[in-house]
């Protein structure tokens, strides 16, 4: 691999930027590994990474059934944040948070990460006193977060409309660390990095079977390229989990829904930050293309299509065009969908399972991009290791049976 | 947007409907009984099938009535809805 450095960007150019190589390999399967990821996301290619960088495991694959980075990676809105109410949330979302401000110098490869700021507005009482309950839970958790009045809001995102709305602006929380990240580029980093340290990025293979030996610890995987024997699977399958993990007879407390996004045409800088409104729900920041980044909700039922209702769409641009008039002529490019696994308590779950040798890395909802790197940096720990980092003991598969729940179901910042 | 066969008003829009979530999941006749495992069981843990599921809707802004249906979750397709307290139809033989 080839490390990327100005000089050799500037070079490429006058060159006509010809000679470019591939940045990861495209291996047949071995038929054993050390350890095997499933699923080829920023979270599992993450974990193949830090197991190799971190713990000397290098003889790893991450199977993915389509394209890496296909799934929720190349599908979410990219907003980066750890402004969570609860110990353990803000524990693990900040362990995420300090890893991207160094991920693209980590990875030699640009990520583009952009702390630009996360601003969330307050439209009632009741949203005034939950931001300030997270702000001073923040605080106390070395997480920045703060208050500031609708005309401090104004001033920091100027589109924003604070007159008369059915849903005042009585206030927003800014936490100033929080942006966006380019989501490919997570994706695409972790898997040039990883295979560069020696792991086997194996695409369009599917698992469809787990191994297991009399004892029932797991032994490998049936995948549509063949049998592929490991002591370690983690699983990283997303909106997926449920199917991946019954293969292995493991029933999990997910209902898999989609949550959809949209993008505008690409204007020029208009939007400086990321806003989000929790009581009238919407989303919005503009990538560095030009394109205004919307998010919308989740549909009511479980489903597996990768595509919701219009209503749910047409909803979250209502409250667009209410906050930032300025708009309300701009035409909407594509919109999409993505699979995601939400957990009764609305956190995640990392951690062992009832099967030995099988580790899970799911539940993050719809909210998991900004998790990226801790997740996976934790996962390799857990994998590696067969126990926890102190930062995902909490986030147990156990805790809904024993009822330690981190519910963040009420006190997330957007409501789905 | 889907449409909804209510089996008591016809095919109406999905925003009159609230998603009730998985069918047939009987709450414990005696609670006292069961320990830890099979409260979480009936709580949350959920089939989260992909393929036929069996799911609850409720009529909101109709007649207000719960019923049953099997929707495939890789289409969205709706094979059948039936009332609550029938039992789950042999999808094989269903007609929408």
């Amino acid at each position: 691999m080839t490390p990327f450095s100005g000089l050799s960007l500037f070079l490429k150019g006058l060159g006509g930027q010809k000679g470019w190589q591939r940045q990861w390999r495209s291996p047949e399967p071995k038929p054993a590994y050390d350890a095997i990821i499933v699923g080829g996301g920023g979270h599992g290619l993450g974990a193949a990474y830090y197991l190799a960088a971190e713990h000397g495991l290098t003889n790893v694959a991450v199977l993915e059934k389509g394209w890496i980075g296909g799934g929720n990676t190349g599908r979410n809105t990219t907003v980066i944040r750890s402004n969570y109410l609860f110990d353990e949330s803000a524990a693990l979302y900040d362990h995420a948070l300090k890893m991207w401000s160094d991920l693209a110098q980590v990875l030699n490869y640009n990520v583009m990460f952009s702390p630009r700021g996360v601003m969330m507005l307050a439209h009632t009482v009741h949203d005034m006193q939950v931001a300030k309950r997270h702000i001073h839970a923040n605080r106390a958790n070395g997480v920045d977060n703060e208050w500031l009045t609708p005309e401090e809001a104004k001033a920091f995102c100027p589109p924003l409309n604070i007159g008369a709305l059915r849903y005042p602006i009585l206030g927003a929380a800014l936490q100033r660390r929080g942006g966006t990240a380019r989501h490919d580029a997570v994706a695409w980093g972790y898997a040039r990095a990883a295979d560069a340290l020696g792991v086997d990025i194996l695409e369009n293979c599917e698992v469809t079977g787990i191994l297991r030996d009399a004892g029932g610890r797991a032994q490998g995987v049936i995948t549509t390229r063949g049998t592929i024997r490991s002591p370690r699977i983690g699983v990283a399958a997303a909106g997926h989990s449920s199917v991946v993990m019954k293969m292995a007879g493991v029933e999990l407390p997910l209902e898999s829904f989609p949550l959809q996004a949209l993008v505008s045409e690409p204007v020029k800088p208009v939007f400086p930050c990321v806003v989000m409104s929790n009581t009238i729900h919407a989303y919005i920041s503009q990538s560095d293309k030009g394109e205004l980044v919307i998010g919308a909700g989740t549909d009511a039922y479980t489903s597996y299509t990768q595509r919701g209702g219009l209503h749910i769409t047409s909803h979250a641009l209502e409250a667009i065009c209410e906050l930032f008039p300025m708009f309300r002529r701009l035409k909407m490019l594509r919109s999409w969908g993505g699979i995601v696994d939400v957990t009764p308590d609305r956190s995640p779950i990392i951690g062992k399972t009832p099967v030995p040798g099988l580790y899970l890395n799911c539940g993050w909802g719809t909210g998991g991009f900004k998790a990226t790197p801790g997740s996976a940096h934790v996962f390799a720990w857990t994998i590696a290791r067969d126990e926890p980092h102190p930062i995902n003991a909490p986030f147990t598969l156990e805790r809904f049976t024993e009822g330690n729940l981190i519910d963040e179901a009420a006190a997330a910042a957007v409501a789905h | 947007m889907l449409l909804i066969n209510c089996p008591y008003c016809g095919e109406r829009p999905e925003p009159e409907f609230v998603y009730g979530g998985e069918a047939h999941i009987a709450r414990p006749k005696d609670p006292d009984s069961q320990g830890p495992q099979d409260w979480v069981r009936y709580l949350y843990r959920r089939d989260n099938t992909r393929g036929v599921h069996a799911e609850r809707w409720r009529h909101t802004h109709g007649c207000g009535r719960f019923f049953n249906a099997l929707r495939d979750t890789t289409t969205d397709h709706f094979l059948v809805t039936y009332k609550t307290g029938e039992p789950r139809p042999d999808p094989a033989k269903a007609t929408p």
